[in-house]
């Protein structure tokens, strides 16, 4: 049978493993990195996710999937987690655990939203919020002499920017484009108007269609479906969009 | 109890019955797709059924609407653990569709506009179980989910239900689909968590 090559063995992938929290690391507010030690991962792709798995004393179990953050490097998974509201798991991983508790882990998951070293061409990386999250996991495994790559990176404010100084090392020394688009308050040294995503933001000379770079486009569905659009109207062909959607949307 | 996280107590229980294991209540519906949403006129839109001798059937927009359509309530289960009780449909069911098709198949590969597919067994097509869906919760069935038309085969992990539905293409073997290839597994039953290969 086809199957798309990712790390590990099926097996592997799909068993539960026991996480320990090594790390953690606020990043914003809402947003904190856990690093986890979980003993014989079998490595992931940058863009790739985990689903983590909470076990309440009387048997309960909550899973939900959470993105890396950052390339395979042995054991160590890290995971940025933004608090939702009222959020059964995230609240709990943001909030309840501490350095040394253990979490089950499985994956990685999903072979479609990944970039894989040397893959040819340029890289558009479109985020809308924690959407950077995976993303960054891809602009971390960028080696040098990498084909050149853009982040455009859509927050509310100034305060909510996910790996704002790493981020911005990237942008004044190591050659990667990053576009910071605010959509309610901007700094005062930005000139765009505050607001959505719009196709200014997007187009750039050598980020055009016919430059034909692989677009990732993450953050939650109205973004996803908003930026694609954009993405598609400025002639970026379809299947070179790669879309990743999480969170609630209206029906 | 082999295993238990310190400190984690979780939501009050009270389980739904309605709830597959692993899965979690959602109120919204949310979208999982791997590109862009695909916009397809109802000009350009065709419905076709392929045997596997090649012969083909096929049904414009209008010739669609004018088979008889039934609306359904059902559960959906998303394979990302979300579940939404009660959704309201409305579609041609696929009996109506396949009822002049002469196959010796066992298999389906449903193609999607946009290039996606995805594979099932016929008989989960069959028998009340299936629909080409292109109305939702008393409106048309709007892109981002699937419109004009997509799969609906609510039984099975959401993904199997393929958005902007354009094709079936019936399979005397079965062949992996598009996620399928990816590493979900091949039948997606949400009641026995079949999320990935192997499970």
């Amino acid at each position: 049978m086809a199957r798309a090559a990712v790390p590990g063995g099926l097996s592997a992938r799909r068993a539960w493993r026991e996480a320990t929290l090594v790390e953690r690391r606020p990043e914003t507010d809402s947003a904190v990195t856990l690093v986890l030690d979980v003993d014989g991962w079998p490595g992931h792709l940058p863009g790739q996710h985990v689903d983590v798995r909470l076990t309440a004393p009387d048997g309960y179990t909550a899973t939900r999937s959470y993105s890396v953050s950052a390339p395979e490097r042995g054991d160590r998974v890290e995971l940025t987690v933004q608090r939702v509201p009222d959020g059964e798991v995230s609240t709990f991983l943001a909030d309840g655990l501490a350095v040394g508790d253990a979490v089950r882990v499985r994956g990685p998951v999903g072979g479609w939203f990944v970039w894989r070293t040397g893959q040819p061409g340029p890289v558009l990386l479109v985020a809308g919020g924690s959407g950077v999250v995976p993303l960054m996991a891809i602009l971390r495994a960028r080696g040098p002499g990498a084909a050149p790559f853009r982040l455009v990176y859509s927050v509310r404010g100034p305060d909510d920017v996910i790996y704002r100084d790493e981020l911005a090392v990237l942008a004044a020394t190591d050659g990667v484009d990053v576009r910071l688009v605010h959509t309610r308050r901007a700094p005062d040294v930005d000139k765009r108007p505050v607001g959505r995503l719009r196709e200014s933001d997007l187009a750039a000379p050598g980020w055009t269609g016919e430059d034909a770079p692989t677009c990732y486009v993450c953050g939650p569905t109205g973004f996803v479906e908003g930026a694609a659009d954009l993405l598609v109207a400025l002639g970026h062909a379809a299947d070179r969009i790669r879309t990743e959607r999480f969170g609630p949307s209206g029906p | 109890m082999d295993f238990v996280t310190r400190g984690f107590q979780g939501r009050p229980r009270g389980r739904d019955d309605r709830l597959p294991p692993g899965q979690y209540l959602t109120g919204d519906f949310p979208v999982l797709s791997a590109g862009p949403t695909s916009n397809v006129d109802h000009d350009e839109f065709e419905l076709w059924v392929a045997t596997e001798d090649g012969t083909r059937h096929t049904w414009s927009w209008a010739e669609l609407m004018a088979l008889p359509a039934e609306t359904v309530t059902v559960d959906i289960h998303c394979v990302t653990s979300w579940s939404k009780l009660d959704t309201e449909w409305r579609g041609v069911s696929l009996d109506t569709l396949l009822a002049d098709v002469e196959t010796a198949a066992d298999f389906a590969m449903v193609h999607s506009y946009g290039g996606y597919t995805t594979n099932l067994p016929l008989e989960d097509l069959l028998d009340g179980q299936a629909w080409v869906a292109y109305g939702y919760d008393g409106d048309d069935l709007r892109p981002e989910h699937g419109g004009p038309a997509r799969l609906l085969v609510p039984h099975l992990y959401f993904w199997k239900s393929a958005k902007w539905v354009r094709g079936i293409e019936l399979m005397l073997e079965d062949s992996p689909g598009f996620w399928e290839q990816l590493g979900y597994h091949d039948y997606g039953d949400p009641w026995r968590e079949q999320r990935y290969q192997g499970d």
